[in-house]
């Protein structure tokens, strides 16, 4: 596996995969149907699955429905696994769900500094930058620098809380609902819903960026 | 162990670069989505659980561990775990030709028309315990400091540091022990370290924040 070019900078480019890789990957799978392990039509609804179904739309949903409806916003945080369950995501990597809610003294953001633990059920699978090492290292020991790098800064009297995903708790980042949207539906909402406000490195869209126009 | 996988802290690993979320597609090659699929599914057929999958990712050399891509090792752990539990010998994967033609009578591959519900099923954690908690929300706590041989989740960052209780969870099976195979429940908690005591005073105007770990009550003692 050393024999392909990596720079330490970009090792999270991968647009251009080397092909001893596909081979090997190839390879492996072949044996492994040979030897009745696996069926590759389960391996394709799996890729289908996380691939077009499960991701960050599911997630705006239950944000958008928080800022929509006060008792929702309530169970949300109370039972987080049971308010999202209401909605129809459930099952891996979501079994345990808490959401955190951005206010205007606090900041959430989640991080897994050991592996790349993440709500599957309302997020889909994570972003290649959320699994890498300058991510996982840096999150825990310098949020605002983080952020940064994101494009967001925060007012210095905002507490930050970072969440470090060590058990099988997962947590889902309840931004701040922007200003001046009081009358939206929810499927408006959901459009200023981004994934990366969700783990907390931005906030949500605010209305003059156009994004639900 | 702490190892390659360990990061919490660590300096020197360069910015994050993050693709826009507008335009980065869920799999960078033909060959994740395959890697991805093909652990899921031999996760499935149950001769091995999600710590000991973590844990198998985590042995490799750090230096493998940190110049692989994700998927890479991903890889590397599903390789590791086909030939312990012997699904594969070392032959076979060394070749790709597979030695012996009869499989395992009892392993029955997961099949497409399973998967929504084997997803949707997920793979819960928490248990009922007789034993109460150990812990009352505000108590103050010191992680143990010792570096266990064998996987952990308590990270190198926070051991021997004093957090307080935040949160109970219940009872959660203890990855620690899980990945050894043994699935017994411990009390959980949410546990706040401020980052004064995590990193030193503030420097260059960085003001406190917290970080919330969960820990498991064997992490953990009164201080």
């Amino acid at each position: 596996m050393a024999d392909h070019d990596h720079s330490h900078e970009h090792d999270h480019d991968h647009t251009e995969p080397p092909g001893d890789l596909e081979l090997k990957v190839k390879a492996l799978e072949s044996l492994l149907v040979e030897k009745g392990l696996v069926d590759p039509a389960a391996l394709d609804v799996l890729i289908e699955t996380y691939e077009h179904k499960v991701g960050p739309r599911n997630g705006a949903q239950v944000v958008a429905r928080a800022w929509a409806q006060p008792q929702f916003k309530e169970w949300l945080l109370r039972d987080g696994a049971a308010a999202i369950a209401s909605l129809g995501f459930t099952g891996r990597q979501g079994e345990h769900l808490r959401v955190v809610e951005n206010t205007t003294t606090v900041h959430n953001l989640v991080v897994c500094t050991l592996c790349s633990c993440y709500p599957w059920p309302v997020l889909g699978l994570p972003p290649v930058w959320y699994k890498s090492a300058p991510y996982r290292s840096r999150a825990v020991s310098d949020p605002r620098g983080v952020l940064a790098e994101f494009g967001t800064a925060l007012d210095p009297d905002i507490e930050i809380r970072v969440w470090d995903s060590t058990s099988e708790m997962r947590y889902l980042v309840l931004p701040q609902r922007p200003q001046g949207t009081q009358d939206w539906t929810e499927v408006q909402l959901a459009a200023l819903v981004s994934r990366n406000a969700m783990i907390g490195v931005e906030k949500a869209q605010q209305p003059e960026d156009g994004t639900a126009a | 162990m702490s190892g390659g996988h360990d990061l919490g802290g660590l300096s020197g690993l360069g910015p994050i670069a993050p693709e826009p979320e507008s335009s980065e597609p869920v799999f960078h090659a033909e060959w994740e989505k395959r890697v991805f699929a093909l652990t899921m599914a031999s996760g499935s057929l149950r001769r091995w659980n999600l710590d000991e999958s973590r844990h198998a990712r985590e042995r490799q050399h750090p230096a493998d561990y940190l110049r692989n891509s994700y998927y890479e090792n991903w890889l590397a752990g599903l390789e590791t775990l086909l030939v312990e539990k012997g699904l594969l010998s070392v032959k076979e994967l060394a070749t790709g030709v597979s030695q012996d033609e009869v499989s395992d009578k009892e392993i029955t591959p997961l099949q497409a028309s399973d998967v929504p519900q084997v997803l949707s099923r997920g793979g819960p954690v928490e248990m009922v315990i007789e034993r109460g908690p150990c812990f009352t929300l505000g108590d103050r706590v010191r992680v143990c400091s010792q570096d266990p041989k064998a996987h952990t989740r308590a990270p190198v960052y926070v051991r021997g540091r004093i957090g307080f209780i935040k949160e109970h969870h219940g009872a959660h099976v203890f990855a620690d022990q899980h990945a050894r195979g043994q699935r017994e429940g411990h009390h959980l908690y949410g546990v706040a370290f401020s980052s004064n005591e995590l990193w030193g005073g503030p420097e260059n105007g960085e003001t406190e924040f917290k970080v919330m770990v969960d820990l498991w009550e064997p992490h953990l003692e009164l201080a």
